[in-house]
């Protein structure tokens, strides 16, 4: 029990992510409404960007912006230290992935009220009864 | 200026999506042209490209200059040279084939449908092009978002459809985007040779593997691989046709080289095959996915249906071809992208004449039309064939590629799964013909006894329906010299 602590509490933020992508996973699955669907897609999309994240992190460490990088020193006056900074690629990629869930979200609505507006719902299961009685 | 090939291919398609939704404002009739001359420009950068490649090798592209790892490089080699030039010949055909039917079924929204449609081709070629493993998920979903909108165009369920479409494309697209996660955690990079260079010493970490699985896990589901295929049938069917011809040959074929690529230059063959043992297994799925595949197109009653179901039992082809591990079966699914993409055009295409000149394509709308579309009606069945896998045809080629594969791995179940697979083309193929020959036209009228008049699709959709269906046989006929100068050189000597 103990050791299954520790490996929880060590790597905590994959263990929220993946709580986090499996409640998006099972509302895509399971929820019936159109929209509570979408709704499950974002957090899904939102778990794997928080992932990403969490890898950049550093206990520590900064931003990345070299601070004597100008001035009398000169930039090579100082030894840069990876160690001191936060890795920054993750988080920049994040803002591709966040704009392309904000499309994707933006799409998915669009076509919920396209669907909304024909027959008039958001159930799954009312929607394709309709289609079946036609 | 053919230095600059890989990225005028993508960059003159991207640029000119915006240009074409300005221009329908001006005037909507601007926007077809400026759609053929941007994917005329990247079906010459791309044909231009792969004869580069043939003469002097792979070519490695820094955009803007930034050398790779920290810069995005497009790598173009043998493999993607020749899927370059197929998608960007495809994409071609189809828009000059389509300008009738996008005029008929999508009336006032013909110029945003010409800029998704150019939109949708930037990014199926930036994913063949790019040597970018985070790249290739941004034009993954360019590639899905475009294709979402214009298939949601369609009349009755499409925006349904497509909206199922959507949650699986958005879990296949964050599942890759997951694996790529992993793969920087353990490797600190992104671009795919250097993720090769540094892997080697990896194999044995568990966060490779989950990597790997959990990408291939993601391809899977965006190229419809049984038992993920739920949402294609459906959104494919109800997409307007110039959509569904678009989408249909490209965006599984696509998916199934970045399956390739992921297993031949990112994860080496050597990782695929011989250190993980799941190529058995995959196979057995494969194989499952062709019988699915076949069985569920035996049970359809609408042509554009029955259609979509071989797309999956096709899939099935491929991934099974991959997998089996020898040099044969990855010669057949290299081979068979190009065919099936070309098979599966003409397929559409006859579709879209169809749709453009009858009411539906359920099969009791084509009685006896053969006597009204004659010359759709013969390329259907050079199509028909093709898919079937009779010679000359390319089809009979790469099948006999993937049997041969299956044979020297040992695999006789993939064998019979493909043999299996042909016969029931031949009875989905023969099925149909037999109702547009032989069974008398019915249009409700109580004409059956007179000679139906010829009603011809326009000239505009049957030159490009038979350049593609002579394209079948010509590809059928010059498959050694495809085999032995092309797809010999795009996979690695370590694969026998």
């Amino acid at each position: 029990m103990g050791d299954l602590i520790q490996i929880v509490v060590a790597k905590y933020n994959y263990w929220i992510y993946i709580t986090l992508m499996m409640i998006g996973l099972y509302a895509m699955i399971v929820k019936n409404n159109l929209v509570k669907k979408i709704v499950g897609m974002n957090i899904f999309q939102t778990a794997i960007i928080l992932f990403y994240v969490s890898t950049g992190a550093k206990r520590g460490a900064t931003i990345p912006i070299l601070e004597h990088g100008h001035g009398d020193h000169g930039a090579g006056a100082h030894m840069v230290h990876a160690v001191d900074y936060i890795n920054p690629l993750p988080h920049v990629l994040m803002l591709t992935a966040i704009v392309v869930s904000v499309a994707t979200l933006g799409v998915a609505l669009a076509l919920a009220i396209r669907v909304y507006s024909r027959y008039n719902t958001l159930e799954e299961d009312e929607i394709l009864a309709q289609i079946r009685e036609k | 200026m053919s230095q600059q090939y890989p990225a005028l291919l993508v960059i003159v398609p991207l640029i000119s999506a915006l240009v074409i939704s300005a221009a329908g404002w001006i005037n909507k009739r601007l926007c077809f042209p400026i759609a053929v001359a941007a994917l005329g420009v990247a079906a010459y950068s791309s044909i231009g490209l792969l004869l580069r490649v043939l003469d002097e090798g792979a070519i490695v592209y820094r955009l803007g200059g930034w050398d790779p790892p920290m810069g995005i490089a497009y790598y173009v080699d043998h493999l993607n040279g020749l899927v370059l030039a197929v998608v960007s010949v495809v994409a071609f055909l189809n828009l000059i084939a389509s300008k009738k039917s996008i005029e008929l079924e999508l009336g006032d929204k013909t110029a945003p449908f010409y800029a998704l449609y150019v939109l949708q081709v930037t990014g199926l070629l930036g994913i063949v092009a790019t040597g970018d493993a985070f790249n290739l998920y941004v034009l993954l979903e360019i590639t899905a978002l475009s294709g979402y909108a214009m298939l949601a165009m369609g009349k009755d369920r499409a925006q349904l459809s497509t909206l199922n479409y959507l949650y699986m494309g958005t879990i296949g697209a964050c599942f890759y985007l997951l694996g790529v996660g992993y793969l920087y955690i353990v490797t600190g990079s992104l671009n795919m040779v250097d993720i090769a260079n540094i892997l080697p010493s990896l194999y044995e970490s568990n966060a490779v593997l989950g990597a790997f699985i959990i990408c291939l896990v993601g391809v899977w589901v965006k190229m419809a691989f049984f038992p993920l295929h739920a949402w294609l049938p459906n959104a494919y069917t109800h997409g307007p046709s110039a959509a569904s011809s678009l989408i249909a040959p490209l965006v599984t074929k696509v998916m199934i080289y970045v399956m390739i690529r992921l297993i031949l230059t990112v994860f080496t063959p050597e990782f695929a095959f011989n250190i993980l043992a799941i190529s058995k297994p995959i196979v057995w799925l494969a194989c499952i996915a062709i019988f699915m595949g076949a069985i569920l197109a035996l049970a359809e009653r609408n042509l554009k249906k029955m259609l979509t179901y071989i797309i999956v039992a096709e899939v099935g082809y491929m991934v099974g071809g991959a997998w089996l591990g020898n040099r044969a079966g990855m010669t057949g699914a290299i081979l068979h992208i190009v065919n099936d993409a070309l098979m599966t055009l003409c397929a559409f295409l006859v579709v879209s004449n169809i749709a453009y000149k009858l009411k539906g394509y359920a099969f009791d709308d084509l009685k006896g039309l053969v006597r009204k579309m004659p010359f759709t009606m013969g390329a259907f069945v050079v199509a028909a064939l093709s898919i079937i896998g009779v010679p000359p045809t390319c089809g009979f080629f790469s099948k006999w590629y993937l049997i041969s594969g299956a044979i020297q791995a040992g695999q006789y179940a993939f064998m019979v799964a493909l043999l299996f697979s042909s016969l029931v083309n031949v009875v989905l193929f023969f099925r149909v013909i037999e109702i547009c020959y032989y069974e008398p036209f019915s249009d409700g009228h109580g004409h059956d006894q007179h000679a139906e008049p010829m009603a011809e699709a326009p000239l505009t959709m049957l030159v490009p329906l038979f350049i593609v269906a002579a394209g079948l046989v010509l590809v059928g006929i010059y498959t050694g010299d495809i085999v032995n100068k092309i797809i010999e050189f795009a996979i690695p000597q370590g694969i026998v």
